[in-house]
């Protein structure tokens, strides 16, 4: 595939490892930088500091499942609105939420505050929220859902629910690099 | 071709490019289409308090209790690349403090294959309708719609709003406190 536009391996044959070993490293900072550019690039068209999300928990069953794929935006333009499945992070947690709005109270000049919940639980997000907070506000929001795309993300959960097999993944990874001769 | 380990690598490679191109192939037939179908709804009860709001900050505001009437056909809605329409009933109105709220009174999830008919009658809300404040008094336009969330099998995740909606006042009194 494309590999073979980026670097002309030269027939000289004395300095063969040295060479070689320096242009596979070349072309895996190649493959890393391109990787690094596409997700930035999709930060600023999507407006989201997270544009891609794993859903890790069934709080939104039976729309979303663990290891589903959400593609999200997060536009100034775009209002928030009821119905709306909103990813947002908890002041002081680190790990995001995919729920739903169910209640939002706006004002004249934007300001909005509103209230959550998931599909499948049956009270609202308060409970969830920090302690005495009653309402999450613009700030609090990752982004929203557009688009959707099933079971992708499984790979990201079983590598966190098992570190061994993302040890072992990254191991074969590391190896498959430096013994393929492309 | 001629170890096993070339032909799994090969055999999955290929289901994986399959996979993908299908994927993308429900994404794209329907990603264009037009989803809305026209709904009825109608109030049968409207009834207004003024209570402390025990679902969250604990001030004084006004609680709305309506019961109403829904019926809208979404069989047309269902496609293959349709997994599971979440209907939601919302009132939007304006207060003096706030320029636009938006309450959830009311949700449904309806899988592919579950009856798309719906026809409900003198429905309670799921959700209580509190308002940031007293503004639900005497509020000369609350508007009902009824909206639906398309969840894909995979693809864009559409808010549809259904054609036809109910506006209402709010009475001007509070109705004297029941216990219930």
């Amino acid at each position: 595939p494309f590999q073979n536009h980026l670097l002309v391996f030269p027939k000289n044959r004395c300095t063969c490892h040295g060479l070689r070993l320096y242009y596979q490293v070349l072309n895996f900072g190649m493959i890393v930088s391109s990787a690094l550019m596409i997700w930035k690039g999709l930060m600023v068209v999507t407006g989201s500091e997270s544009p891609i999300v794993v859903v890790l928990s069934g709080s939104m069953e039976p729309a979303f499942h663990r290891g589903d794929l959400l593609f999200l935006t997060n536009r100034v333009e775009d209002p928030i609105r009821v119905g709306e499945i909103v990813v947002f992070r908890i002041e002081g947690r680190e790990i995001p939420i995919v729920h739903r709005v169910l209640k939002i109270h706006e004002k004249e000049n934007g300001d909005i505050k509103f209230l959550t919940k998931g599909d499948n639980n049956s009270v609202d997000d308060r409970g969830l929220y920090k302690q005495g907070q009653h309402w999450l506000e613009k700030k609090d929001v990752v982004g929203r859902a557009r688009g959707f795309v099933p079971y992708i993300g499984i790979v990201t959960i079983l590598m966190n629910d098992y570190p061994k097999f993302k040890y072992a993944v990254l191991f074969l990874l590391g190896l498959f690099v430096l013994v393929h001769r492309e | 071709m001629n170890t096993v380990l070339s032909r799994a690598n090969s055999l999955f490679a290929f289901s994986l490019s399959v996979m993908a191109a299908l994927t993308f192939g429900c994404f794209i037939t329907t990603a264009f289409k037009e989803r809305t179908v026209p709904v009825h709804i109608h109030v049968s009860k409207v009834l207004l308090k003024n209570v402390d709001d025990f679902t969250g900050p604990r001030e004084r505001s006004d609680l709305g209790i309506i019961n109403f009437d829904i019926s809208a056909d979404l069989e047309p809605i269902f496609d293959w690349n349709v997994k599971e329409l979440f209907l939601y009933l919302s009132a939007e109105y304006t207060t003096k403090s706030n320029a636009l709220n938006q309450v959830v009174l009311w949700d449904k999830i309806i899988q592919r294959g579950e009856k798309t008919n719906i026809i409900l009658k003198d429905v309670k809300s799921k959700y209580f309708f509190f308002d940031d404040g007293n503004g639900l008094r005497a509020n000369k336009n609350v508007t009902l719609t009824l909206s639906w969330n398309v969840v894909p099998n995979a693809g864009i995740l559409p808010l549809i709003t259904g054609s036809g909606h109910m506006s209402l006042p709010f009475p001007e009194t509070y109705e004297t406190p029941r216990s219930y």
